[in-house]
């Protein structure tokens, strides 16, 4: 029994699922930090248009990144429906705002299949693997470049 | 953290402010103390740090100090009279002794040229061998603690016969604190055999000064015991720190003392009838005792007791309390906002909880301020290397070195200074002839002083040199394309020059200063930090930099302003003034730029809102309020905004941590509704895009 938990842990791994336009994306659950109601943000002038602005998470300034949006998709006026998923992307935090989470996956790593080709370049960026499940697919969203890529060059 | 490295670390932490001691103390007799303390402190840092270093086998560390120590110990017994030049050789003993415990500390022991050429003239100085006759000694050292107040020699064989201890006692205030009592002491010690006892009164004050719970008396005590000095020492176990006790073996039979009976509270009554008389007696005595010269002494070497404490822990801490101040105001306007009822408890209640907050956010920022002087005694360092490498006499005074600052601040200072110091020396003074010639004294004279002015740390660093050559300076700007060659500069404006980027080049390169570090560096820092620099330079006479530097980086003083809906804070400190916003006073100057009239200046006026973008640029500013602001370089502009709201103090929060620096966004804070809002950068908002603007006021800020 012990070996078989051990043999799982090492195969399997939870993602949190969440609709953002018509889609439906899902996010490894080890960077997820908190998921939290839409408050209004403040805007950061000379942002990338995907960047809603920043919240104060507690003290901390948060920028929120619009995915939608930053996948290309066209942008939603965000209400107290939306969802804020709090995500770690190396030593920093963003928040990406989503329609709402629908789910927790556990997924095995042999059934994520790699982009297919027919995806747009800005999609690939994001986007490591697809799911298939129950004739639905789900994409597995990267945090690495989501957020502006001026930011690594200021953290170096 | 396995515990050698613990061990380690503190040794190395000790080791750091040993070595301040030590540069703290050669340098007060550089400047001619010849006190024995001051010579035993210097003595006793090195000796720790040679003992510490025993115990972890820095050999190198350990050879160093012990030969540093050895010349010391001439100094400290008198044999030896340190001239100026073996001042300077102990100084810079003292800075190759911090190199070797950085080096030791990173595992990376090299005994190069230097320490073996300080070593040799060590030698020299102590008369040659000295070290070598010691040799054995320190090669079979071992861990040496810190020399404590109780100097024990060792214990006496055991004698059949009665032994005599005098005892010197003198409780301190904290035994009686701790409800300890001298009687009970003395009952103890009569167990152990005949107690005589004498007590001391000669401290007690008048009455008018006597304060009931500190501690005036000492006793004198004679015991004779067929108990060793450890069975009477014990019975001070408890007390021990709390009071000054001197137990010393007399004799073993001396002529027995009639056993008295003691009464402590009789004496003390007798003491209180007494007292008046007993200091007026003492008063009248011309000559102190010899107590009471040393208590001042004393005094002045008790250490204010500290604790180590993690910065994180400090961080978090100042975090917290930072979301404590937001919540608290949040929940104020809440309050007043929601209840019907306007009840008076409860404002009273929020108004307390205020003040309450705001007393803990000052002492939490407290916990951050540091004394400027370890980066001061850093700079001594500096000129001494700066003044050997160009062969220049020169003198560091240092003023204000107590004034604290945050610790952040204090660090990101060190790279800044050190480059202001190593120009003064490098550029600032001349060489001994031409000072004798131009009728100085040939050592020259850096001054680096910190004071607080204003809710700010004003820091100079001023130099009694040639001052800034001013031609030349001009000439250099003109051949760099820095101004145009038929430009005509007002003083000031030339002497702005130097913190032009490209300004220093390949022609001044020295291997000490122009390092390709200009002083426009030292202007970004200082402006990163929140701060100003100005110049102010007399030829023939030298030049001062004054550094302005906020106390802290964790507040702000702004003032709340809107732009279209959205709320931005400007920085209080680049506020001149809010101007009264006339359209007759705006003149258009074409493609949407405007410039203000203020009593009959022309400044650039700026929409705040077109240049961060939140509107379109307008055609005409006929709506707002006008704010006249300085930048740090001294150029004035009026930056447009909707409305003012509010000013406050507000809790600085970086928007680099989770996202990135933004051009003309200082930094981010949270208002008292617990939304973000943006600091304004008011350098960077006049600045890169306004160069035509500043060009018609500073004709040579045309660098870009």
């Amino acid at each position: 029994m012990i070996e078989k938990s051990l043999k799982q842990q090492t195969r399997e791994a939870e993602f949190v699922a969440f609709r953002a336009g018509s889609l439906e994306f899902c996010i490894n659950i080890m960077s997820v930090r908190e998921i939290r109601g839409w408050t209004p943000a403040t805007a950061i002038p000379r942002a990338p248009s995907y960047i809603r602005g920043v919240i104060n998470l507690r003290g901390v300034v948060l920028p929120i990144v619009d995915l939608g949006v930053r996948l290309g998709l066209p942008g939603t006026e965000p209400t107290a429906r939306h969802v804020i998923i709090v995500a770690q992307v190396g030593d920093r935090a963003a928040g990406l705002l989503v329609d709402s989470v629908s789910d927790i996956l556990s997924v095995e790593d042999t059934s994520i299949q790699p982009t297919p080709d027919v995806a747009s370049q800005l999609a690939r960026m994001f986007v490591r693997g697809v799911i298939a499940m129950d004739g639905r697919m789900i994409s597995v969203i990267t945090m690495d470049n989501v957020l502006p890529a001026g930011m690594d060059l200021e953290a170096a | 953290m396995d515990p050698m490295a613990e061990i380690r670390l503190t040794f190395f932490q000790e080791c750091e402010e040993q070595l301040t001691a030590l540069e703290n103390g050669l340098l007060s007799m550089q400047e001619g103390d010849s006190d024995s303390e001051t010579v035993n402190a210097v003595f006793r840092a090195v000796h720790s740090i040679k003992g510490g270093a025993g115990a972890f086998k820095l050999n190198a560390l350990v050879s160093f100090a012990h030969i540093f120590e050895t010349a010391l110990d001439r100094v400290r017994s008198g044999d030896l009279v340190p001239d100026a030049d073996a001042m300077k050789l102990f100084l810079r003993a003292a800075d190759a002794l911090a190199d070797l415990v950085a080096a030791s500390r990173d595992g990376a022991v090299e005994v190069t040229a230097p320490y073996l050429a300080i070593e040799e003239e060590f030698n020299a100085l102590i008369g040659g061998g000295g070290a070598a006759a010691e040799e054995d000694e320190f090669a079979s050292l071992d861990f040496q603690p810190i020399i404590t107040g109780f100097d024990e020699p060792p214990p006496p064989p055991p004698v059949a016969a009665q032994n005599l201890f005098t005892i010197r006692f003198r409780p301190l205030r904290e035994l009686f604190a701790k409800a300890n009592e001298p009687l009970a002491l003395f009952r103890e010690l009569a167990r152990l055999g005949t107690l005589t006892t004498t007590c001391d009164i000669k401290n007690l004050p008048f009455l008018d000064t006597f304060d009931p719970e500190d501690s005036y008396l000492s006793w004198e005590l004679r015991l004779e015991t067929e108990s060793q000095r450890a069975a009477v020492k014990e019975v001070f176990d408890f007390v021990e720190g709390d009071c000054d006790l001197v137990i010393e073996l007399a004799q073993s039979a001396a002529a027995p003392t009639p056993p008295e009976e003691m009464d402590i509270t009789a004496i003390l009554r007798k003491v209180r009838e007494e007292a008046p008389t007993i200091a007026a007696a003492a008063i009248a005595a011309a000559t102190p005792t010899p107590e009471a010269d040393a208590a001042p002494k004393a005094a002045k070497a008790a250490v204010q007791p500290t604790i180590r404490v993690d910065l994180d822990r400090v961080d978090r801490l100042i975090n917290l309390v930072g979301e404590l101040v937001i919540n608290q105001a949040m929940l104020t306007q809440r309050v007043l906002h929601s209840s019907h009822v306007r009840d008076r408890e409860v404002t009273a209640s929020l108004e307390e909880l205020e003040r309450l907050t705001r007393e803990i956010q000052e002492s939490v920022m407290a916990i951050r301020a540091q004394p400027v002087r370890p980066l001061f005694q850093r700079m001594s360092r500096i000129v001494r290397e700066v003044a050997d490498a160009t062969s220049k006499d020169v003198r560091l005074r240092t003023e204000g070195e107590a004034t604290e600052v945050d610790k952040t601040v204090v660090e990101l200072l060190a790279d800044p200074l050190t480059h202001m110091i190593r120009n003064a020396v490098d550029h600032g003074l001349e060489g001994p002839e031409q000072r004798v010639a131009a009728g100085k004294p040939p050592e020259g004279t850096v001054r680096l002083a910190a004071a607080h002015r204003s809710g700010r740390v004003i820091i100079e660093v001023s130099d009694d040199g040639q001052g800034i050559n001013r031609p030349k300076v001009l000439q250099k700007a003109i051949a760099n394309g820095l101004v145009p060659p038929d430009t005509q500069l007002s003083d000031s404006e030339i002497d702005n020059l130097l913190f032009l980027p490209g300004f220093s080049t390949a022609s001044t390169v020295s291997n000490i200063s122009g390092r390709g570090v200009g002083m426009d560096v030292v202007k970004r820092s200082i402006q990163a930090l929140g701060g100003r620099i100005s110049i102010s330079s007399a030829p023939g006479q030298g030049s001062t930099f004054t550094l302005s530097l906020p106390l802290t980086l964790a507040v702000l003083d702004g003032i709340v302003v809107t732009v279209d809906e959205q709320v931005f804070v400007i920085p209080l400190t680049a506020i001149v003034e809010t101007v009264k916003h006339e359209p007759s006073r705006i003149h258009h100057l074409g493609d949407h730029s405007f410039v203000l009239r203020v009593r009959d200046v022309l400044v650039p006026l700026i929409d705040v809102g077109a240049e961060l973008g939140v509107r379109a640029p307008a055609s005409d500013l006929r709506s707002g309020v006008a704010i006249l602001i300085e930048t740090a370089n001294g150029t004035r502009s009026a930056l447009l905004v909707d409305n003012i709201q509010d000013q406050r103090q507000v809790v600085i929060k970086s928007l680099e941590t989770n996202y990135m620096r933004v051009d003309g966004i200082a930094a981010a804070t949270i208002l008292g509704d617990g939304r973000v809002a943006m600091i304004l950068d008011v350098d960077a908002l006049v600045g890169p895009r306004h160069h035509d603007w500043a060009a018609a006021e500073t004709p040579f800020a045309k660098a870009s």
